[in-house]
């Protein structure tokens, strides 16, 4: 039987912005404790950064070697580390002593356990966009993100015949780290529509003055020169094969400059950008608000990262994208406010200490709006019709989704009831800006106003096993249940 | 909006199952009345409930009614031209030892001692081979062979549909805040505008004590957010719902494999702000119940959780009829778990008031007079079946 | 087909770690997700879905698309991409809504 854990501190998510926000926190007497899924640190964007068998580092390149200069810190800082541990709940009403602060159940190995923190601060960051295209779910697509997790994991590259298809730095990104490796993809599809450069340059400013300026266009230049780029791509299909009970990729068809063509692939690799992972978020009552720029679900969060749900703070890319070097500096941020807000430190003191953290944060989101006007991903790639799938879990397309709509179904949790869209075990991950945005179409209103799927715990599924072998309180077990049958 | 289509014959405030059947009823009857409600149909209660379709187990008071809208249940599809997802695979009630078994068997004599034979006896061997997956040890049970479940979302959906079909109108995303009564009208103040009406029906399910505490007749209405989980889709293993009897469990597997895990345990909620927070300890009780009667269930994975928001009263019983304070008032809440199956019913017995005044199904032990006098209304017998 | 780079190929030929896929004895590499060790072995599909009964594989590979689950020693709705290979670990591809058995 393990006993329940306590800190004054929780944090959720050992990326840029988790790792940070720990060590700073932990620096300043205040313990700390961070939980992870993943069995190593650096989320995502550093994802493997421990245990990664690619020695060379010009594969990688060195943004992604950047994150070696949060572990040191983080492992001396004092700070406790749960790695493969999966929150699945936030309590703060239900708590048996709310003197404890939040009572958090996650599971390590299948094994449910529950802490208590005074305070949290959730850095669970950003997946990515779902992109909805003909034939997404054939065996054999996978996202940009995913063959980054491959290739940093595990030293793995795809074979022949391999495309990369959609928008964002990060498609060229992982062209330029295949190139890196010898690899070189069969074309990128860009889907940037053609006159989307004049819409972005109006920022242009911001980015030309930013770090992210030479570093891009050299990666931009090299790739270009080596691989084939097809630009204004206006449609995309991944194809199954030829027999009819053939139902794994075989091509992909696409369209760009009035041409369509048919590519034989076996590796598709998707991209149109990140969004915020808000489930946990969301489900602990936090704020979210339509970003129209970035098109997807953000939480509200104040300069500290501070939400509506007292003793809860956001940091890094959950709380709006702003890229890894950012995440961190929200990190910091984040925990000297809760440092100030457990009595660690005066109002002052903080704001001393958050000089630094601020100017950083500052530089590091210059040309953030460049390249998201740049590459915000097309209307036809969010919009899907007819066939194409919308919720992976369920199976639900485009059409049934517009037709409910047009049934009287207003809003997502409609969709849920109706059509069981948005319940299954993803929770809605690849399918909330979707949805949300497919029935702000079809009734002409805003995303906002359409609103997004009413999230509850677990916000990670768990076996019943799990759930029932948790530990319980005697107030628990004595818990009177109130909705009582006759007898 | 035009002045004429801001009065009705009927207003009904709450868009739930019991408004949207009680809106139905009158619309079969010539009435096009108006339902008023706060979020959309089936928004609370009405949509997230288990769905069970049940006249197993029903306090003695309510029997009765259930029965009779059983008879609704059967013909739904002619009632409201959708089947409403409604399947007969029966509801069934575990005795999980000695204790239990007193228990049901008592509850068996009090329905035969009234004339009731809907509810039978099953020995262990008989429990097993309808539930081959139940543990071994179950000791019996009670069985009502014709109830069963359906889709809360989508009967509710239904009634609604068919009623405004049939005249009735609807408006959602409306909020009632103040209620008068002038000149034999209802003024029905709202952030939309005033509506009026003769006659007034009070559906508005957790918030309904808000209502009757405007008509001087306070109830002691408790906002609870029974939890619910649902599993992934798993293979068939269950045909009848399954209830607990010392300790309190629902559980139904769906057409499409998930697994409906309730029984009543309590989340927090905040009725003013539609929020809820799960009890996920107490979620582990309910997982352990689960667990020890269906051991194979240990590896169902949970993929959702949540609990409406619904109106539940301290006797276990809901409001149902005439106010007792004002002509031309009736109500309909407090069905906290156990309403789904009579929604079609009260919108009948609520439409019979309204248009003949009377009913021939006995309400007096749901009145809402109950609650004003001293002593109670019901007696002992009535509780405990 | 994913192939692996020279360092992976290396560390796989001096601890190979040994599981069988759907029957197949297959090498991986210590550290390898079981959702990796299928794409290494040129396997796209691992499951077929419960609704349409139709294939899927891995995605997102980091844990919540829920497309790559597969049975792992007889356990099912295992998230392949989570879950490290092990020595004489059973991977199965899982065929809709799994038995869950006793």
């Amino acid at each position: 039987m393990i006993t329940t854990m306590k800190c004054d501190l929780l944090v959720v998510g050992a990326g840029p912005a988790g790792l940070a926000a720990a060590t700073t926190a932990a620096q300043q007497g205040i313990s700390t404790i961070l939980l992870d899924e993943q069995a190593a640190p650096g989320g995502q964007i550093y994802r493997a950064i421990t245990s990664t068998p690619i020695r060379e580092r010009k594969i990688l390149g060195d943004d992604y070697w950047h994150g070696e200069s949060l572990l040191e810190p983080f492992k001396h800082s004092g700070a406790q580390y749960i790695p493969g541990a999966t929150v699945w709940a936030v309590a703060q009403m239900t708590v048996a002593d709310a003197t404890q602060g939040f009572e958090v159940g996650y599971s390590v190995a299948g094994e449910a356990r529950m802490l208590h923190a005074k305070q949290i601060v959730l850095a669970t960051g950003a997946q990515e966009r779902p992109f909805p295209i003909p034939g997404w779910t054939l065996p054999g697509v996978i996202t940009a993100g995913a063959a980054q997790i491959l290739l940093k994991s595990s030293g793995m590259v795809p074979g022949k015949g391999t495309v990369l298809a959609g928008c964002g730095p990060l498609l060229y990104l992982i062209a330029w780290q295949y190139l890196n490796a010898g690899i070189k993809v069969d074309a990128l599809l860009d889907t940037t529509p053609p006159g989307r450069l004049g819409k972005a340059l109006p920022h242009v400013w911001g980015f030309l003055t930013s770090p992210y300026l030479f570093k891009g266009l050299k990666l931009l230049r090299e790739v270009k020169a080596q691989v084939r780029i097809v630009k204004g791509v206006t449609s995309l299909e991944a194809l199954a094969g030829p027999a009819p009970n053939d139902q794994t990729l075989q091509s992909v068809r696409f369209t760009a400059g009035g041409q369509t063509e048919t590519l034989a692939v076996s590796q598709l690799l998707l991209h149109q950008g990140v969004i915020p992972n808000i489930n946990l978020a969301q489900a602990v009552g936090v704020e979210q608000q339509w970003n129209e720029l970035l098109l997807c679900w953000e939480p509200k969060v104040d300069l500290w990262g501070g939400t509506n749900v007292s003793s809860v703070s956001i940091a890094g890319d959950g709380g709006g994208i702003a890229g890894a070097l950012a995440a961190e500096h929200r990190g910091r941020l984040s925990a000297l406010q809760v440092a100030h807000q457990l009595g660690k430190i005066t109002a002052a003191q903080r704001d001393a200490a958050s000089v630094a953290p601020r100017a950083a944060l500052a530089r590091a989101v210059q040309g953030r709006e460049f390249f998201d006007t740049l590459y915000q991903a097309p209307e036809q790639f969010r919009l899907p019709t007819g066939d194409t799938i919308v919720c992976r879990c369920e199976e639900i397309t485009a059409g049934q989704v517009r037709e409910t709509v047009s049934l009287g179904c207003p809003g997502p949790n409609q969709m849920k009831s109706f059509l069981r869209c948005g319940m299954g075990p993803c929770q809605g991950r690849f399918c909330s800006v979707t949805v949300t945005e497919l029935i702000a179409q079809e009734r002409n209103v805003t995303p906002q106003e359409v609103g997004h799927y009413r999230l509850r715990f677990p916000t990670k599924p768990l076996t019943l096993g799990e759930l029932a072998a948790l530990p319980q309180t005697d107030d628990s077990k004595k818990a009177v249940i109130r909705l009582k049958k006759p007898v | 909006m035009t002045e004429h289509a801001h009065a009705a014959p009927v207003i009904i405030i709450g868009g739930g199952l019991h408004g949207s059947s009680t809106a139905l009823h009158l619309a079969r009857a010539g009435v096009h009345a108006l339902v008023l409600e706060k979020n959309y149909i089936a928004r609370h209660a009405s949509g997230v409930n288990a769905g069970g379709v049940r006249t197993l187990s029903r306090h003695l008071a309510e029997v009765p009614l259930s029965l009779a809208s059983r008879e609704i249940w059967l013909k739904i599809q002619d009632w409201v031209d959708d089947d409403c997802g409604f399947d007969q695979n029966g509801q069934m009630r575990i005795a999980e030892d000695e204790a239990d078994v007193a228990t049901l068997r008592a509850r068996l004599q009090t329905m035969h001692d009234h004339g009731y034979t809907h509810e039978e006896w099953l020995d262990a061997d008989e429990v097993r081979s309808i539930v081959p997956a139940i543990t071994p040890s179950i000791q019996g049970g009670l069985i009502v062979r014709a109830d069963g479940s359906a889709d809360p979302y989508r009967t509710t959906r239904a009634f609604r549909f068919k009623a405004q079909s049939l005249g009735a109108r609807v408006i959602e995303g409306i909020q009632v805040q103040q209620l008068q009564r002038s000149a034999g009208q209802w003024q029905v103040q709202t952030d939309q505008g005033l509506f009026t009406a003769p006659v007034l029906v009070n559906c508005a399910g957790a918030w309904a004590d808000k209502i009757a505490a405007q008509m001087g007749e306070p109830v002691p209405l408790d906002p609870v957010g029974p939890m619910m989980l649902v599993t992934t889709a798993m293979p068939h293993f269950l045909d009848p719902v399954v209830l607990g009897t010392g300790r309190p469990l629902s559980f139904k597997q769906r057409v499409n494999g998930t697994v409906l895990i309730g029984g009543g345990r309590l989340a927090y909620v905040d009725r003013e702000r539609d929020w809820s927070e799960l009890d996920f300890r107490q979620l582990a009780q309910g997982a352990r119940t689960v667990c020890d009667l269906f051991p194979h269930m240990k590896q169902a994975i949970i993929s959702r959780g949540w609990a409406g928001i619904e109106a539940q009263m301290p006797d276990g019983i809901p409001v149902i009829g005439p106010s007792s304070t004002e002509q031309d008032l009736y109500h309909a809440f407090g069905f906290s778990a156990h309403g789904f199956q009579m929604g079609p019913i009260v919108g009948k017995i609520t439409a019979d008031l309204i248009t003949t005044g009377q009913t021939d199904l006995p309400i007096t032990p749901f009145s809402i007079a109950r609650f004003q006098t001293g002593a109670p209304f019901l007696t002992q017998e009535h509780f405990h079946g | 087909m994913y192939n692996r780079l020279p360092e992976a190929e290396q560390a796989l030929a001096l601890a190979p770690v040994i599981v069988t896929i759907n029957g197949k004895a297959v090498q991986c590499r210590e550290g390898d997700s079981v959702a990796a060790a299928l794409l290494a072995a040129g396997l796209n599909e691992c499951r077929d879905t419960a609704v349409k009964d139709v294939p899927r594989g891995p995605f997102c590979l980091m844990g919540i698309c829920y497309d790559c689950l597969v049975m792992i020693d007889d356990q099912p709705n295992q998230q392949g991409c989570m879950i490290p290979v092990r020595s004489g670990m059973k991977i199965e591809r899982q065929h809709g809504a799994r038995e869950v058995q006793a």
